[in-house]
Order: structure tokens, then C-alpha cells, then sequence
């Protein structure tokens, strides 16, 4: 075979699994402008779902709901996690591998098992289903992302520097603050973010612990999806890749401005 | 240092949210609606020993699905020039950011009776296939929501091999095959460990997928599962004695998986 051949080839698997990825959503997006209800025929063209979208007052109530989780319970685990990391750097080995590991267990369980031992929880101690059951499981889910990510930072970072700080006067407080903060930023808002995208996210859990009057948008979408065919769905579907699409286009070009501008520091040094 | 006690609030939070609920789940498991001990539960649970063993052989054949399409995508992606690679891994990881309930839902839309898929079909003579409610439904659902969490591990070993790798077991003798198999496979182990527990853990206990793609005629644990706790079934005992059984079969997987990486490498990739 040819080199061109070769490439040819790769670039056509390339574009087969892509067009696995995205025709679904293609596809749901044209059905959106669909006039008919039914998901078969595409009988013209209409807008009114995008406009009952916005008057549907359960479907606003949960994007309130999701985003209000999402905020909250991300920087609640943020503080928990970040302290958390600084906290179990400064142990003994042995304590810390302990503690990591344990650290570990609620990433690779099944998100099931953790919603339903949740919910027993919850029943258990009558604490009834609300924002707040949804907002604490989903801060139990998330501060590990928040350990994970800062955890390799604290590594990387010179801990001489946190004592050198300390040498030249500064409190502990004034140490973290001046010189440690800044050293693992990066790593608190990688996890942030990631935190912030999986709570936006989450369903498997949130199902378990919201009940009837919390629910986020991903809980309201599967009981939509269960109950009958909704061309809203479609429409939603539309606008959440839109905003998506938007964020990472912005996200990445930010990123080239960025690297393009470093290579040229780097040039004139 | 007393820098430890910075991690008081999360161990705390841990041993309330974590420890306690699981601690419950093993209580729930072994006892009846007395609070009696014992071991009926995981009797009664052998009773669905087929739902359990058609979840773990379904949740495989996703697995193995999404290894056979991502490997060679991932290798492809990796051999790109810098900027392509960007793009081309943000356009696989752009759908993993659409909720999967809606990603779906999208799925029913294309595979329902009279769907696209069938329509599309008719208009050349085919069909009408009966697609979705069947077992390759739910495969296909897996396949597709997941397959983004094998290739981007898989991408992520792959770009750190480093070209004249292979160039120089061309050099030694090596057919573009056998380089393959000798260099890019051994290097890139650690990804497949962490792709096959990524896409395993969510097949083997999803409880949505077999819903809206199974149309309820092929129960899964997961399904099993959410059953006990919030249908018509309500026992949380059995459901808890199930949720288990489930935690086992991923502890084997992940013992399994985890003989090719070290726990280093692994927060790397999850990341």
C-alpha cells in the first residue's frame, strides 16, 4: 500500500467514527425544527418547540435547580478538597497511601451503588429529599476530582519554598496564601471545572436522592423520556450542544492566543 | 506540622456521606425487615443470577466493541500533526458533554420502528427491522455513550510514544505489523487498563440504557437494582444484597485491569 493510500484510509476511519459520534446529534437537532410530534416523518419546518421549551415552567425550575447544585456543590468540594489535599500531603506515608486509596473508591464505584447507599441514608435519618440531599451527594462525588487534580501539584511543588516563606517572616497563613496558593492553582481549577461539568451532569445519583421537588434537569429529562415523546427533548438537545460547542470553541481558542503568545516570549528569550 | 488537620473536614464529610451509607448497604444486605440477620437476600439473589450474568456478558461485548473502534482511532489520532490532534480530540470528547439521557434519546429517535433508520431503508426497499428493543440496541447504547472514555485514555498513552520509536524498529527489521505489536501495544497497556474499567463500570451498572433502548425486556443489574429502591419491587434488603454482588463483579474487573498499571500512572489518565 501507498503512503497516500495509507493516510487516505486513516483519514476515512477517522471520519467513519466521527459521523458514528455526531450523526444522532445531528439528527436530533433537525428533528427540533420538526412541525410533527411523532419522531418518524419530517413534516416541515417550526420553531415552537424552542418557544414552549421556554415556557415550560417545570423544565426552567430544574435548569434552576441543576445550576444552583452545580455552583454550590462545587465550590463547597473545592474548599473541602483542597484543604483535604494539603491535609494528607502532610501525613506519613503510610496514612496518606491509606487515605488515597479510600479517596479512590467513590471514582471507580458504581454511581448506582453510591446513589442508592445514599438514599438509605437519607431515609434512614428522615431527612426528607430537597436541593440540600442533591447538593451534599453531589459534593461526596465530586471532592475526589478536586483531591486527584491538586494532589499531583502539591507533589510537583518545591516544599522548601512553603518553609523558605516562613523563614523570611511570613505566617503560616500569609505562606499559604503567597506561595502555596499560587503554585497549585492550576491543579484547584482543573478540578473545579471538572467537578462543575459532572455535577451539571449527573443523573445516576441525583435520581436517587432528589425526589419529586428537586429535581435537576437531568432527573425531569428521563421521567420526559419515559412518560411520552416530547419534540422539546430535541429542541433542549439543540441548545445545550450550541452552548457547549460555543464554550469549547471559546475555551480552546483562548488557548492557542495563549500558547502562541508564550512561544513568542520564549523566542525573545 | 499541623497542616493534617486540614483534611479533618474531609475525612469527616467522608466518613458521613461514604462510610456510613456503604456501612448501611452491607447492614441492609444481611438482614430482613426485622433487622434479623440474615443470608436470604443473597439467595434470593441468585434467582436472578441470568439478569446478572446477561449484564456482565452484555457490558463485555460493549467493552470489547469500544477497544476494537477506539484502538486504531486512537493510534491515528496520535500520529497527526499537533493542531489536528487538538481538534480531533475535542470533537471526541464534545459529545461526552451532552447529557447521555439525551444522547439517548437520540438513538430511540433513529432506531424506533418507524424511525430515520427504517425509513431511510424503506425508501431503497428495505425493512422495516425490528431494532430497537433488542439486546443490540442496549449494545449499541453502551457502545456509543462510552466510547469516548476508551479512546481518550488510549489517546493519551499513544501521544507519548514517540515517533522514531517505531522508525527504529523499522530499522531493526520489524514489519509495520510486528512494530505495532511489539512497541505500540506493550506502551500503550496502561491506557487499555484504564479505557476497559472507564467503559466497563458504567455498561455493567447502568439501569437507563436497557430502559430506553431495551424497552424494559432485558433487565439489567442496574435496572434490578433501582427496582428495589424506587419500583413496584420495593426491598431495599435484596436491592442492597444486589448492589453487593455488583460491587464484586467490578472489584474482579478492576483486579483484573489493574495488573497492567501502577495507581501513579492512573490519576494521570483519569484527569
Amino acid at each position: 500500500m501507498t503512503k497516500r493510500q495509507n493516510s487516505l484510509l486513516s483519514n476515512l476511519y477517522i471520519f467513519v467514527v466521527m459521523a458514528f459520534l455526531y450523526v444522532p446529534i445531528l439528527v436530533m437537532i433537525v428533528y427540533s425544527f420538526n412541525t410533527s410530534k411523532s419522531r418518524g416523518a419530517f413534516l416541515g419546518f417550526t420553531t415552537k418547540w424552542y418557544l414552549e421549551l421556554f415556557q415550560n415552567e417545570s423544565i426552567l425550575s430544574a435548569l434552576a435547580n441543576t445550576l444552583i447544585v452545580a455552583v454550590v456543590s462545587s465550590v463547597i468540594a473545592t474548599l473541602l478538597g483542597t484543604a483535604a489535599a494539603i491535609g494528607i500531603r502532610a501525613m506519613k506515608k503510610r496514612n496518606r497511601d491509606l487515605i488515597m486509596n479510600f479517596t479512590y473508591l467513590p471514582v471507580m464505584s458504581p454511581e448506582i451503588v453510591m446513589g442508592v447507599s445514599l438514599m438509605l441514608l437519607f431515609v434512614l435519618f428522615r431527612i426528607d429529599f430537597s436541593l440540600f440531599t442533591v447538593i451534599a451527594a453531589h459534593i461526596t462525588f465530586n471532592v475526589p476530582y478536586i483531591i486527584l487534580s491538586v494532589m499531583p501539584k502539591l507533589r510537583q511543588m518545591d516544599q522548601h519554598l512553603y518553609e523558605a516563606a516562613m523563614d523570611l517572616g511570613c505566617t503560616p497563613f500569609q505562606a499559604f496564601i503567597k506561595v502555596m496558593l499560587p503554585e497549585i492553582m492550576p491543579g484547584i481549577i482543573t478540578g473545579f471545572l471538572i467537578a462543575f461539568t459532572f455535577s451539571l451532569d449527573d443523573f445516576n445519583i441525583s435520581y436517587f436522592v432528589s425526589g419529586e421537588r428537586a429535581q435537576t434537569l437531568p432527573v425531569l429529562i428521563y421521567s420526559m423520556t419515559r412518560k411520552r415523546v416530547s419534540p422539546e427533548i430535541n429542541a433542549l438537545s439543540a441548545i445545550i450542544f450550541l452552548v457547549v460547542l460555543t464554550v469549547l470553541i471559546l475555551t480552546n481558542v483562548n488557548d492557542v492566543r495563549k500558547e502562541k503568545q508564550m512561544q513568542k516570549g520564549g523566542r525573545r528569550g | 506540622m499541623k497542616a493534617k488537620i486540614a483534611a479533618a473536614p474531609y475525612l469527616l464529610w467522608a466518613a458521613l456521606f461514604i462510610v456510613i451509607p456503604m456501612g448501611l448497604v452491607g447492614y441492609y444486605a444481611v438482614t430482613d425487615a426485622n433487622g434479623a440477620f440474615t443470608l436470604d437476600n443473597f439467595a434470593q439473589g441468585m434467582h436472578f443470577a441470568p439478569v446478572i450474568g446477561s449484564s456482565v456478558w452484555l457490558a463485555i461485548i460493549a467493552t470489547a466493541l469500544c477497544l476494537l473502534i477506539a484502538y486504531p482511532l486512537a493510534y491515528l489520532i496520535s500520529r497527526k500533526s499537533f493542531n489536528h490532534q487538538r481538534t480531533l480530540v475535542l470533537l471526541v470528547m464534545l459529545p461526552m458533554w451532552m447529557n447521555f439521557l439525551l444522547r439517548t434519546y437520540a438513538w430511540m429517535t433513529l432506531l424506533e420502528n418507524n424511525g430515520v433508520t427504517n425509513r431511510l431503508l424503506g425508501l431503497i426497499g428495505l425493512g422495516p427491522y425490528e431494532m430497537i428493543n433488542t439486546q443490540g440496541a442496549v449494545i449499541l447504547g453502551m457502545v456509543y455513550n462510552y466510547l469516548p472514555f476508551m479512546i481518550l485514555p488510549l489517546y493519551s498513552v499513544m501521544t507519548k510514544i514517540e515517533p522514531f520509536l517505531m522508525e527504529a524498529a523499522s530499522d531493526l527489521g520489524c514489519s509495520p505489523g510486528e512494530a505495532l505489536r511489539r512497541v505500540v501495544l506493550p506502551l500503550s497497556m496502561p491506557g487499555i487498563a484504564t479505557g476497559i474499567t472507564m467503559v466497563f463500570v458504567p455498561s455493567v451498572s447502568t439501569f437507563v440504557i436497557s430502559v430506553m433502548l431495551g424497552g424494559g425486556s432485558f433487565m439489567l443489574i442496574g435496572d434490578l437494582i433501582e427496582m428495589q429502591f424506587l419500583g413496584n419491587a420495593y426491598n431495599p434488603h435484596l436491592g442492597a444484597a444486589l448492589s453487593l454482588v455488583l460491587m464484586m463483579i467490578l472489584l474482579i474487573c478492576m483486579a483484573l485491569t489493574d495488573m497492567f498499571s501502577n495507581p501513579e500512572e492512573k490519576e494521570g489518565l483519569l484527569l
